[in-house]
């Protein structure tokens, strides 16, 4: 490495860091998603308080963050879930603009709320950009910091900042909402008709809770009544389980539910494809808020029409104006 | 029958053109997503073959859904029997059947296996009707198989198989799926035979691994340089079982980045293939050997 480039080193790397961006596309057909920060809010806001492009490479920090040393002076911001930035230990606020000296050390308290968070630094984290992205997609040893989440001793590169920023916040109106309860919106589908009506009805109608095998790949919720499904010889090559269809491709933001039993939303590192049907999927302008919901969440699903969907839609698009807004 | 159609949400267009899995409904879906690729449609972020369905995910501001089904259900109508041929490849994959690697793996999962007192190939080869399991690793491969989806992880082959149905080899998956699977195992589920490119996760059976990288994000293998994914759907695999030192042997090969795996242009015709489903295979075979 260059005795002059601009790095910051992974002193602890806290319960899950990884590098990610706004991710990939294009490449789902050859089963890899399109990766990239789960809360695409949170990410697209720490990157314009500090007058990166929106799209720079950030840390995505899962319940418990990093620590990290710093051999360049940098700004920082830390928005989605609250979590504490401690510089050489000293609190600063989140969601705001701070100042870190070269030689000094970031840490991080526990999440309070919310679940991941997401850590801009000015001139943004300078890795490979692999298949049109940043992102760290870490079944596939892909993007990232050697396509996998920090380890200790690692180097991260940094880009050269821009001119530093004055020092500004995200109005609460704009931030990430980070409540442990939390309504997600969804158009049934795909593969609803195999289960009973009522016993559907009753699924979207029931609190779902976060299991502890919530990811980037899929949250599995628990705590629900399993579905009932509609009696039928099993087709050729899809299997013997009722929940079985011929292998398929999986939406992101599809819920299925193995054996009926456990729903699982997939998300931004989701397996592309397999044989358990679905029955719906979280539509796209609620897919930012499930990065956030940590373990033991409660998720309301709420059923909505296309039409609502996509009024949803422009009101996240408007959301992101509004951000930029603040650039 | 009819497709039937249906959404993802707002940005999923989901299209199953059979509930069971057939050469038909195979061709229908590469076919249609083929030439909706061809036609580079504004708003169309990716185009997703399955075994008897695909997928189109789509940015509604750009496309709206109405607009997309409209197409989709044009070209599903264009495509005819006549059209179901592809101009493809003819792969060799050689396999080290009945490996120390799956079978420590497989041991270690038997809790979660349908039968705990065997292996995952004693199981497959009782319960599909082969004496002993050397006849049924020449039923796997003795035809080849189509790529007929890639996906779960990064560049993972779905094939199924070239036979008559009633020849057709299936398997259920794993009662409770391993968290462990040899990196280049030979799986089975359904109907279906994959290679899994990672390690990892896993609920098919298991039955040997291959020396050959399909899957290389570091882009060192010399057939890996230009595109980090191996296999595509259409593609055609000839299993060709290896004994230990054959497999040691590529092995060093592969560590070399010498390895190149036998390849042949072929075309597959349908309705060659559906006149003599125990003839026509062989005919693809013969490419391998030119």
């Amino acid at each position: 490495m260059a005795e002059h480039s601009a790095s910051i080193e992974v002193v602890k790397p806290g319960l899950s860091t990884t590098v990610q961006d706004h991710g990939r596309s294009g490449q789902y057909h050859l089963g890899i998603p399109p990766s990239g920060a789960m809360d695409q809010i949170s990410f697209r806001a720490a990157n314009l308080l500090l007058g990166n492009d929106e799209t720079a490479a950030v840390l995505e920090c899962a319940l418990m963050g990093p620590e990290l040393r710093f051999n360049d002076s940098r700004q920082i911001a830390v928005t989605g879930a609250e979590m504490t930035p401690l510089v050489d230990g000293t609190p600063h606020p989140t969601n705001t603009v701070v100042d870190v000296e070269a030689g000094q050390t970031l840490s991080f308290g526990f999440a309070t709320a919310g679940a991941r968070a997401y850590l801009a630094v000015s001139g943004g984290f300078d890795v490979p950009v692999a298949l049109g992205s940043r992102a760290t997609y870490g079944l596939g040893s892909l993007g990232g910091h050697h396509g996998r989440a920090l380890q200790p001793g690692d180097p991260l590169p940094l880009g050269d900042p821009r001119a530093a920023v004055s020092h500004r916040a995200l109005p609460e109106a704009l931030r990430m909402p980070l409540a442990k309860e939390r309504e997600l919106r969804v158009v049934r589908g795909l593969y609803d008709h195999r289960v009973q009506p009522d016993s559907l009805d009753g699924f979207f109608q029931e609190p779902w809770k976060v299991a502890s095998e919530a990811d980037r790949v899929g949250y599995r919720l628990k705590g629900g009544t399993p579905l009932r499904f509609i009696d039928r010889e099993p087709p050729f090559g899809a299997g013997d389980d009722p929940s079985n269809i011929t292998d398929a491709c999986y939406p992101i933001g599809s819920i299925q539910v193995p054996s009926g039993q456990e729903p699982i939303i997939l998300h931004r590192d989701a397996v592309s494809g397999g044989g358990y049907l679905m029955v719906g999927a979280v539509i796209s302008a609620d897919m930012d808020a499930i990065g956030q919901l940590p373990p033991n969440a409660t998720i309301h699903f709420r059923e909505v029409t296309l039409e609502e969907a996509l009024v949803a839609r422009q009101e996240r698009s408007a959301w992101l104006e509004r951000l930029r807004a603040i650039g | 029958m009819a497709s039937r159609y249906t959404v993802g949400a707002d940005e999923h267009l989901f299209v199953e053109v059979s509930e069971e899995m057939s050469l038909d409904a195979y061709f229908t879906s590469l076919l249609v997503t083929q030439e909706l690729a061809e036609r580079k449609i504004p708003g169309i972020t990716e185009i997703c073959p399955a075994n008897a369905s695909f997928q189109v995910r789509f940015d509604p501001d750009i496309l709206p859904l109405e607009q997309l089904r409209g197409t989709v259900e044009e070209i599903e109508a264009g495509v005819g029997r006549q059209e179901a041929t592809l101009d493809t490849r003819i792969v060799e994959v050689p396999v080290l059947y009945n490996d120390p690697w799956t079978y420590e793996t497989l041991m270690r999962f038997r809790d979660r296996h349908q039968d705990p007192s065997g292996t995952d190939l004693e199981y497959a080869a009782r319960i599909n009707g082969y004496d002993d399991v050397p006849a049924f690793i020449e039923a796997h491969s003795g035809t080849p198989w189509f790529v007929s989806m890639v996906g779960f992880v990064a560049g993972l082959p779905f094939m199924y198989q070239m036979v008559e149905r009633d020849r057709q080899i299936q398997v259920p998956k794993y009662v409770r799926p391993r968290t462990d699977t040899p990196k280049q195992t030979v799986g089975y589920g359904g109907a279906f035979s994959c290679i899994y490119s990672v390690r990892g996760a896993g609920g098919y059976q298991m039955f040997g691994v291959t020396p050959m990288p399909i899957y290389d994000p570091a882009a060192e293998t010399p057939y890996l340089k230009e595109e980090m994914i191996f296999f595509r759907p259409g593609d055609v695999v000839q299993f060709r079982p290896i004994d230990r030192p054959e497999y040691d042997s590529i092995l060093e090969s592969v560590e070399r980045h010498e390895f190149i795996p036998r390849t042949a242009p072929i075309t597959f015709a349908l309705k060659d293939f559906e006149s003599d489903p125990a003839g026509y295979p062989a005919t693809l075979q013969e490419a391998l050997r030119g």
